[in-house]
C-alpha cells in the first residue's frame, strides 16, 4: 500500500484492528491528533494504546473506551496538570478498566530503539533505586559480559502500527519531518505498519537541517491532512494551541461534559484529506 | 507587607542555585521559570537543557510545556529523545538535576507516580517521565517543590525517582540541604517564615541547622525580570 492515499479514513480503516498495539507519538510536537481522532470514529477496541507521553489525544481514547491497556512513561497535560480521563479510568475504571504498563522516558525510548533494530532488549542505566520495576513487567537487570556491571534491560517494544504526523511527503510518499523529533522515526521503524498524515504534499522535499526523513517504502500509507497535529503543532506551519491544553483541564473534569465534547467536535465531524 | 509572594522567593532561591557556566537538565513547571531565571540574571552562560532534545534553549518566553516551539527555534542542537537521555544525560555530561515532586521523604526521594497503593490508588498522578534517569545521572539534583504535610511526608507513597543524588530542595517557606548519606535538613527560612511553622509542614520529625538563617531578600532584579518571564509564559511562538 505504499505510497500516498486518498483518505484518512482509509489509510486508519485498513492498518488498525480491535486488539491491536498502536503507537501515536509525538513529543509535544506534531502529534498525530487527526490519525487519534480518525481511529476514534471507526470504534476501535480493546487497544493497547503506547505513547512515552500519552497527553490529551490519549485522554480522549482512553475517555472513549477504546483502550484495554496503555504503556507509557509520562500520562500528563503538559504544563497544566493530570489527565482527568485517564485518572478516572485508572481509579474508578470508568468507562472501563485500563491495564498500565509504566516506564521511565529513558526506558520507553530506549524501547523503541530495540525495536527498530529487531533487537530483542536495549540496555541502559535506568530506573535505579525506584518502585517501577516491581510494578512493571519488561523491566529486569542483565550483567555486562566485558565488564560484568550489572545493567538494566527492557524489552523491545513492536507495536502493530504506528501514527505519525510530519510537515512534508512529496509524490511518492517520502517523508520529512523537522523541529522536535522526538521518538517518531524510532516508533516508525519498530512497528509492523506506519500511517504517516502530513501538513502538505510537495514536489521535491528540500534538505534541512536536523530534519527526519523516511523512505515511502518504510511507510504503509502517507495522507496529506493540513493541521492534522493541532492542538499540537508543526513547527514551520502552526503554532501549539495553549490556550486549549489549559481549557481541557476543565472540559475533561466531568464524564458528562467531556463525551458531549468529543459528540461535537470528532464524532460529529468528517476529516477531509 | 511582603513586598513578594511564597512562589516568587522560592523560584528566586531556586534561581540562585544554578551556577553560571553549568549545564542543567529543566523538569517544567517550578523548576523551567527558576532555570530561565537564572538565565537571565546571574548565570547567563547557564546551558538549558530539555527532555525533548532541546540542548542549550533560550527562550525569550516562559515555556507551558517541555516542547514548546520557542525551545526548538533558540536551541543550540535540537536532538532526538533516545539521543538526549543516551548521549547527554545517561553519559554524565549534565551538572544539575532540577526536579519538581508531588511528595517528597527526608531523603530526598521522589514521588510523582500515585498517592496510595499503586494497584488502587487514590490519586493517579502523571508519572515519572525522565525523574528517575535525570534523578540518577546528574551530578546533583535539585528539587522545587510546595512545602506541606502532604508534600513533605515521611514516607513516599511510591519511590519514582531516588534522592541519593538530591542535594537541596526549595520549597515556599526554606531552603534545604541534603546531609550526605543522610536526611534534609533546613538550613535557611524564608523572610517571615518561622522554624516551627516550616516544623509544622513537614510529615518527619525535622532537623534543623545549628546556623539557620534567613533566605536573602529576592532583589528589585530578580523580581522584575520573574514577572516579565511569568507575564510571557504559554504565549504561543511564531511558527
Amino acid at each position: 500500500m505504499s505510497g500516498l492515499m486518498g483518505s484518512l479514513a482509509e489509510a486508519v480503516a485498513c492498518t488498525v484492528r480491535d486488539g491491536d498495539t498502536v503507537a501515536l507519538e509525538g513529543f509535544t510536537h506534531l502529534i498525530p491528533y487527526a490519525a487519534g481522532h480518525e481511529i476514534i470514529r471507526q470504534e476501535r477496541r480493546d487497544l493497547t494504546l503506547v505513547r512515552m507521553t500519552p497527553d490529551i489525544l490519549y485522554d480522549q481514547m482512553i475517555g472513549m473506551g477504546m483502550a484495554a491497556k496503555l504503556v507509557f512513561s509520562w500520562g500528563g497535560n503538559p504544563g497544566v496538570g493530570s489527565l482527568h480521563r485517564f485518572r478516572d479510568a485508572v481509579q474508578n475504571g470508568w468507562p472501563r478498566p485500563l491495564e498500565l504498563e509504566e516506564h521511565s522516558h529513558a526506558g520507553m525510548a530506549n524501547r523503541y530503539v530495540a525495536g527498530a533494530g529487531r533487537l530483542p532488549f536495549a540496555v541502559l542505566r535506568g530506573y535505579a533505586g525506584t518502585d517501577l520495576p516491581a510494578n512493571t513487567k519488561n523491566i529486569d537487570t542483565i550483567r555486562c559480559p566485558f565488564t560484568g556491571e550489572e545493567l538494566t534491560a527492557v524489552a523491545a517494544l513492536r507495536p502493530d502500527v504506528a501514527f505519525v504526523h510530519a510537515q512534508q511527503a512529496d509524490r511518492d510518499g517520502n517523508v520529512q519531518f523537522w523541529g522536535i523529533s522526538g521518538v517518531q522515526k524510532e516508533a516508525v521503524l519498530s512497528a509492523d505498519r506506519a500511517v504517516v498524515t502530513v501538513e502538505e504534499v510537495v514536489d521535491h522535499l528540500e534538505p534541512r537541517p536536523g530534519a527526519v526523513v523516511l523512505p515511502a517504502w518504510v511507510l504503509t500509507a502517507v495522507v496529506a491532512v493540513p493541521g492534522g497535529a493541532a492542538p499540537s503543532y508543526a513547527q514551520g506551519y502552526s503554532a501549539r494551541d495553549n490556550g486549549f491544553y489549559q481549557a481541557w483541564d476543565a472540559i475533561s473534569r466531568d464524564r458528562d461534559r467531556f463525551t458531549a465534547w468529543m459528540r461535537e467536535n470528532v464524532l460529529g465531524t468528517v476529516r477531509k484529506g | 507587607m511582603m513586598e513578594w509572594t511564597s512562589d516568587e522567593i522560592m523560584t528566586v532561591a531556586a534561581a540562585r542555585r544554578l551556577a553560571d557556566g553549568e549545564t542543567c537538565l529543566v523538569g517544567i513547571g517550578l523548576p523551567s521559570t527558576a532555570a530561565n531565571l537564572a538565565r537571565r540574571t546571574h548565570a547567563p552562560g547557564l546551558v538549558l537543557v530539555y527532555e525533548s532534545g532541546t540542548i542549550g534553549a533560550k527562550p525569550a518566553i516562559l515555556p507551558l510545556s517541555i516542547g514548546d516551539g520557542e525551545l526548538a527555534a533558540t536551541a543550540d542542537a535540537l536532538v532526538s529523545v533516545p539521543e538526549t537521555f543516551n548521549y547527554w544525560l545517561q553519559a554524565g555530561r549534565l551538572d544539575v538535576g532540577f526536579l519538581g515532586a508531588a511528595q517528597i521523604d527526608r531523603h530526598g526521594n521522589i514521588n510523582s507516580t500515585v498517592i496510595g497503593s499503586y494497584a488502587q490508588p487514590d490519586v493517579r498522578l502523571p508519572g515519572a517521565g525522565g525523574a528517575p534517569e535525570i534523578a540518577s545521572s546528574c551530578g546533583r539534583v535539585i528539587v522545587v517543590v510546595r512545602q506541606s504535610t502532604r508534600t513533605f511526608v515521611d514516607q513516599v507513597a511510591f519511590r519514582t525517582s531516588l534522592g541519593h543524588r538530591v542535594a537541596t530542595v526549595i520549597t515556599d517557606l526554606g531552603e534545604f540541604e541534603r546531609h550526605p548519606g543522610g536526611e534534609l535538613v533546613l538550613h535557611r527560612v524564608h523572610p517571615g517564615v518561622t522554624a516551627d511553622r516550616v516544623r509544622a509542614a513537614t510529615g518527619w520529625e525535622l532537623t534543623i541547622a545549628d546556623d539557620l538563617a534567613e533566605t536573602p531578600h529576592p532583589t528589585a532584579g530578580e523580581l522584575g525580570v520573574l514577572r516579565h518571564l511569568e507575564a510571557t509564559k504559554g504565549r504561543a511562538a511564531q511558527p
